[in-house]
């Protein structure tokens, strides 16, 4: 177990940097309107969600099925298929296949699996030598972060702080922050990689049962170019990627690139069934926690995620706080409902970390019940104990305040008038959360229920 | 129609006016509301806080308080939420489960039940920013969120309409959380204020006076942090305006 993940203060000097939280904001508010226009823009909108969520209920439900059929036909298909029950079986599988090969250098697409099982350092101890094609995820290697949004990794730069890490690491020009400039830059760097890579590595958006077929979706073309180009292709499969047919891919692609960038579709979607000739083809079937996931009454539901990043999007609490405030590999309103099932101490502030406004429920293409999931998370925070001590004493006086009215009047009758006699400079003090950036309310010279008691009870009489 | 009132803790300490307006629109209309005078709170502070140990005491209280009215009415759409879909620290009997049926947003009340549009006695010549707060909207279904492909419809709206003179001037980003969030205000603080800030300057660059809305606590926070900006904004609630305050 880890220390905890302290959201206030990451995101205290997020806030504290102007230049960074306004173009976060508007960057991602700008993409929570342009899903907007999309869903708008397609009658059935709502119908596809409560068809996404069903198809991907039902799957779950059936999971164990599903998976047996999807390894059958992907066997059958002359894939090498190989199951991993946790990050470290799944690493251990990865350089297994790499290091009897020989492979020295991989290429690999973006997935938030690998991240999950932080598998980069894995291989790069062991001497193999690990590239993200994905621009955003080679961004944040060199800079030596996590993805801050699960499809925008480097959403909290500025093009100039990219430039910067370009600079360092490419060497580009450190004043020019053009974004043709340093994309082309990337791309010139990327290219011998590709053609010098032993292997390649993709994740998986949706793995059809019927088929054996695992679809990727991406913008750039580095996931082809990851997969085809070098002699080995193994793509890392979370097992709830699970879909059952091929004919229910359609309903989520036409909600995913929808729902994450307000594009009609991904540039590329990528079908892979079986080695091209003279190559290989690896799946590793994830779990990591997944099972004991489904077999949560209240959490399952969040197995259904298809990593669009909505809820990131729309999340005000997200766009003033920073992907990284969140500490783990899932950030956001998704990141503050699977974390906790990784490590609860650990990311025991996220559930907190959110006004419970709603909004991440409402996008979600799968109609996950995001916020209603981290309400519950807050009482199981509570529970096993992780809540600060203050917190935890301010609690137990409140409850007991507030289920005693007598106690609870004879309280009323001196503390907000007391409040309203203190001098400015005892109310607004750095202990004062509130009093910060805001003004307290004014203490009315009387509450409501003295002022009933005084103009009603005598009138009733 | 005999309602009862519930009156939420804040609103009793700070805002003993909007409580007012409440118990005068909700006679205007003919009902004989009463007032159960050992009512607290719902327990929403805790239940948001995890802590639902605690709160059983006060939901033990709420539900002894109301359990024998048909009409429970309260002007703050989160403390009726909690009331309606989180009061599940104490047993889930016959009693529990009607005073979370029974309970109403004033909103909601006079919407769907009373069914009032028009409110001859108010005139509110000023430009209104209306603020639905995220409980009423996305959880008492007050208003079509954004975010869904559903057809527009807003119950606040519509009663706000129903009085002469009044005008609206609508932010950019509607629907966005204020950052208010109970205990999120005080645990949350560097975000839960630049949330208002940036909601109030929306409001403001919209050219809105006032800001109106359903949740006084909403308006609590982004009245204390327009203030501390120096903003010009003025702010209440809907019952208040609907039962014809002048300004």
């Amino acid at each position: 177990m880890s220390k905890p993940v302290d959201h206030v203060n990451i995101a205290r000097k997020f806030i504290a940097d102007e230049d960074h939280i306004q173009f976060h904001d508007k960057r991602l508010w700008s993409m929570r309107e342009l899903r907007d226009k999309q869903a708008h823009g397609i009658p059935e909108w709502e119908d596809l969600r409560a068809l996404a969520s069903q198809i991907k209920e039902h799957t779950l439900s059936n999971l164990a099925g599903y998976l047996e059929e999807f390894e059958r036909k992907a066997k059958a298909n002359g894939v090498i298929v190989h199951w991993a029950a946790d990050a470290a079986e799944h690493n251990r599988i990865v350089h297994e296949i790499l290091s009897s090969r020989g492979v020295d250098l991989l290429v690999k697409s973006k997935s938030m699996l690998t991240e999950e099982c932080d598998m980069r350092p894995y291989l790069e101890e062991r001497g193999i030598e690990v590239v993200e094609t994905d621009l955003g995820e080679r961004i944040q290697q060199f800079d030596n972060e996590p993805p801050s949004h699960i499809v925008v990794p480097p959403i909290h730069k500025l093009a100039r702080d990219v430039a910067e890490v370009f600079a360092d690491h490419i060497g580009t020009d450190r004043n020019n922050a053009d974004p043709h400039y340093l994309a082309e830059s990337m791309r010139q760097a990327t290219r011998p990689k590709f053609i010098r890579a032993g292997a390649g590595m993709t994740g998986c958006n949706f793995a059809v049962a019927e088929t054996g077929t695992v679809t990727v979706c991406t913008n750039e073309g580095n996931c082809d170019l990851s997969a085809n180009v070098p002699p080995l292709h193994i793509a890392s499969i979370g097992i709830e990627k699970l879909i059952p047919r091929m004919s229910d891919l359609g309903v989520f692609i036409r909600l995913l690139s929808r729902s994450a960038l307000g594009s009609p579709i991904t540039q590329y979607t990528s079908h892979f069934s079986r080695p091209r000739e003279g190559s290989e083809l690896h799946y590793i079937l994830v779990d990591n926690g997944r099972s004991k996931r489904l077999a949560m009454e209240d959490f399952w539901y969040s197995l259904k995620c298809i990593r669009c990043g909505a809820c990131m999007n729309t999340c005000p609490v997200y766009r003033r706080s920073g992907g990284l405030s969140y500490g783990g590999v899932y950030a956001g309103p998704i990141g503050a409902i699977i974390n906790p099932t990784f490590d609860l101490k650990k990311y025991s502030a996220l559930p907190f970390a959110s006004t419970l406004n709603g909004s991440c429920s409402n996008v979600c293409p799968v109609k996950i019940n995001i916020h209603e999931q981290i309400y519950k998370w807050r009482q199981i925070v509570a529970e096993a104990g992780y809540l600060s001590f203050s917190k935890k004493m301010s609690m137990r006086f409140a409850g007991k305040l507030l289920g005693d009215p007598k106690r609870y009047r004879k309280w009323m009758g001196g503390a907000p008038q007391l409040l309203a006699k203190l001098p400015r400079a005892f109310l607004y003090n750095p202990m004062n959360a509130w009093g910060k950036q805001r003004e307290m309310p004014e203490a009315p010279k009387q509450s409501f229920h003295e002022w009933y008691a005084e103009n009603r009870k005598k009138e009733n009489k | 129609m005999q309602v009862a009132l519930f009156v939420p803790c804040f609103i009793d300490a700070y805002y003993p006016e909007v409580a007012v307006a409440t118990l005068e629109l909700l006679e205007r209309l003919g009902c004989t509301v009463v007032y159960p005078e050992n009512q607290t709170c719902c327990g929403q502070p805790l239940g948001n806080s995890g802590c639902e140990d605690d709160a059983r005491a006060c939901e033990t209280l709420f539900v002894n308080n109301f359990a024998d009215f048909d009409y429970v009415v309260s002007p703050s759409g989160s403390c009726v939420h909690h009331v309606r879909d989180h009061l599940t620290a104490v047993p889930q009997d016959a009693r529990t489960q009607k005073v979370r049926s029974n309970t109403y947003e004033l909103v909601e009340f006079l919407y769907d039940v009373l069914k009032v549009r028009e409110f001859p006695w108010a005139e509110f010549p000023h430009k209104v920013g209306l603020h639905n707060s995220c409980g009423t909207l996305r959880r008492l279904g007050h208003a079509q969120p954004s975010e869904l492909n559903l057809p527009f419809f807003s119950k606040p709206l519509e009663l706000l309409q129903g009085v002469r003179g009044i005008s609206f001037a609508t932010p950019a980003r509607p629907d966005e959380c204020c950052g208010f969030g109970g205990t999120f205000s005080v645990g949350e603080e560097p975000v839960s204020a630049r949330m208002g800030q940036d909601k109030v300057r929306d409001h403001c660059n919209a050219g809105a006076e006032y800001i109106v809305s359903a949740d006084m606590s909403c308006l609590m926070h982004q009245k204390g942090c327009s203030d501390r900006l120096g903003l010009p904004l003025k702010f209440l609630h809907i019952a208040q305006v609907l039962n014809g305050v002048k300004e």
